[in-house]
């Protein structure tokens, strides 16, 4: 079976620097990615491009084999996409901001209703279901974005510290919803909460600099007997010095 | 429903969710009003008409569209939704045609809301309604042209302050293509391009409509105007989106 996601040499240029170099790997169904990386390493860059958001220096990114920059709106059909720092309308409820991103996906009537509900159930957020956005913690909001990802349950979920800002118990309730999802889809994470990726992960991909430094499962990693936090320390600093 | 309608949807209801719309509508209606009835000498005229209120239209949109259309994208920039916008499936244009028909639908709303004035002129005597509504179907035409151009330049800039000043200054050209200063400048020197700014004014085209004229010809220029600038603003935002 073809995988969901098919990633062959991405690459992003921008102005004197390459922030994406390179960059190949695919994901099946049932496998969740963690993309690790220091901050400015390329994380929400390749995620933007799989995301069809900006167009890549070369290279292609296909979502259930359609590619996302010839076929874009085939390709977002299949995917949910958490953006980094989970944009939202501020002014719109919360029901009104999932009616109108499932109003776009297509659903209507009651249909519509059960989608949101069906989100709101998901990500816990029947109590507050018409409060506007802006008036929510981070937690919330955060939880807001994900259930526009999940909304339409799609086949490919992406999304960009999708933990981030949430309490150690709202940290574990999405864990646990990442968990439960995973066998039916294909999912990658971006985080850089190391212990994320041993909770969730089945396989970590290391970024540093743009290219892909370590392509393991988790366990693998800590099978020398060194931590993640070492290795992941270990492969993104030496890269550094490499380049001074 | 069509994509773009639904964003046109969430977008004006964006409008009413803040000040923007009642700060522009008051705005707006305060001013129209004034102008007419000072510097438009509307009862002193003796005539039952809007030609004072239709004749400041293009002058007073020059300064209240921009300030509409600054905020169009480099706010979903600002706020990081365009991210949210773009990735979901939907063509690219139809989220540039629906922020266009929110703003348009907005600008309508605006100008319904000087329907006081078509009564006062009711009241007063016995006017032309067919001119009078002519002369409101220009005004959503000379809205709908500074829209168009006021939404491509801000796809093109985070800055909301170079947004709105761009798109005065380009407004105004637009506007003032067709004023006796700078035609008869140019018909002494250039006469070429002369002809060419009297084809291009949005306010040449504007005074046919006030005078009861709605032509194929008017009609065709400013829907390719406004189709032309949707185009750059796609166009635009394909390239700018994730600056």
């Amino acid at each position: 079976m073809a995988a969901l996601i098919e990633i062959e040499r991405l690459t992003k240029r921008f102005s004197g620097f390459t922030a994406v170099d390179d960059v190949s790997f695919t994901v099946a169904r049932g496998e969740v990615l963690g993309f690790l990386g220091p901050n400015g390493a390329g994380k929400s860059t390749t995620m933007r491009m799989l995301a069809g958001f900006m167009p890549p220096s070369a290279g292609t990114a296909r979502i259930c084999g359609a590619d996302v920059v010839d076929q874009p709106v085939a390709a977002k059909r299949n995917l949910g996409f958490l953006p980094e720092g989970a944009p939202t309308y501020p002014e719109m409820s919360v029901t009104g901001f999932l009616a109108f991103t499932g109003r776009i996906r297509g659903f209507r009537g009651s249909e519509l209703d059960d989608r949101v509900a069906h989100a709101m159930l998901l990500t816990q957020l029947e109590g507050v279901r018409l409060q506007p956005i802006e008036t929510l913690s981070k937690g919330f909001k955060r939880r807001v974005g994900l259930a526009q990802a999940l909304l339409h349950d799609p086949p490919v979920l992406v999304l960009d510290e999708p933990t981030d800002g949430l309490d150690p118990n709202q940290k574990h309730e999405v864990r646990e919803l990442i968990r439960r999802m995973a066998p039916e889809k294909a999912i990658v994470i971006s985080t850089h909460i190391l212990e994320e990726v041993g909770a969730v992960c089945s396989r970590a991909i290391i970024i540093a600099r743009g290219r892909i430094v370590v392509d393991a499962a988790p366990t693998v990693l800590e099978e020398s007997g060194r931590s993640l936090e070492e290795v992941f320390r270990s492969l993104t600093l030496g890269n550094h010095e490499e380049a001074a | 429903m069509a994509p773009a309608l639904i964003v046109a949807r969430r977008e004006l209801s964006g409008y009413f969710a803040t000040p923007v719309a009642y700060v522009f509508i008051v705005i707006f209606l305060v001013l129209a009003g004034a102008l007419t009835f000072t510097l438009g000498n509307f009862f002193g005229r003796g005539q039952a008409d809007l030609i004072p209120f239709f004749s400041f239209i293009p002058w007073l949109f020059l300064f209240l569209v921009p300030a509409l259309t600054m905020r169009l994208w480099a706010e979903e920039r600002r706020l990081g939704t365009i991210e949210l916008l773009l990735t979901l499936p939907l063509p690219q244009w139809q989220a540039v045609l629906g922020k266009f028909l929110a703003a348009w639908a907005f600008c309508g709303i605006a100008l319904a809301l000087t329907f006081p004035l078509w009564i006062t002129v009711n009241v007063l005597g016995t006017p032309d309604n067919g001119v009078i509504l002519s002369g409101y179907v220009g005004c959503l035409m000379v809205a709908g042209a500074y829209l168009a151009l006021g939404a491509a330049i801000s796809a093109g800039t985070k800055n909301q302050v170079v947004a709105f000043v761009l798109a005065v200054a380009l407004c105004f050209v637009f506007a003032a293509a067709g004023s006796p200063v700078v035609t008869e400048f140019l018909d002494t020197r250039i006469p070429q391009l002369a002809e060419l700014a009297r084809a291009l004014s949005v306010a040449d085209r504007f005074g046919g409509f006030t005078r009861g004229v709605i032509s194929a010809r008017d009609i065709l220029f400013f829907a390719s105007f406004i189709g032309f600038f949707l185009f750059v603003n796609a166009v635009v935002l394909d390239h700018r989106k994730a600056d």
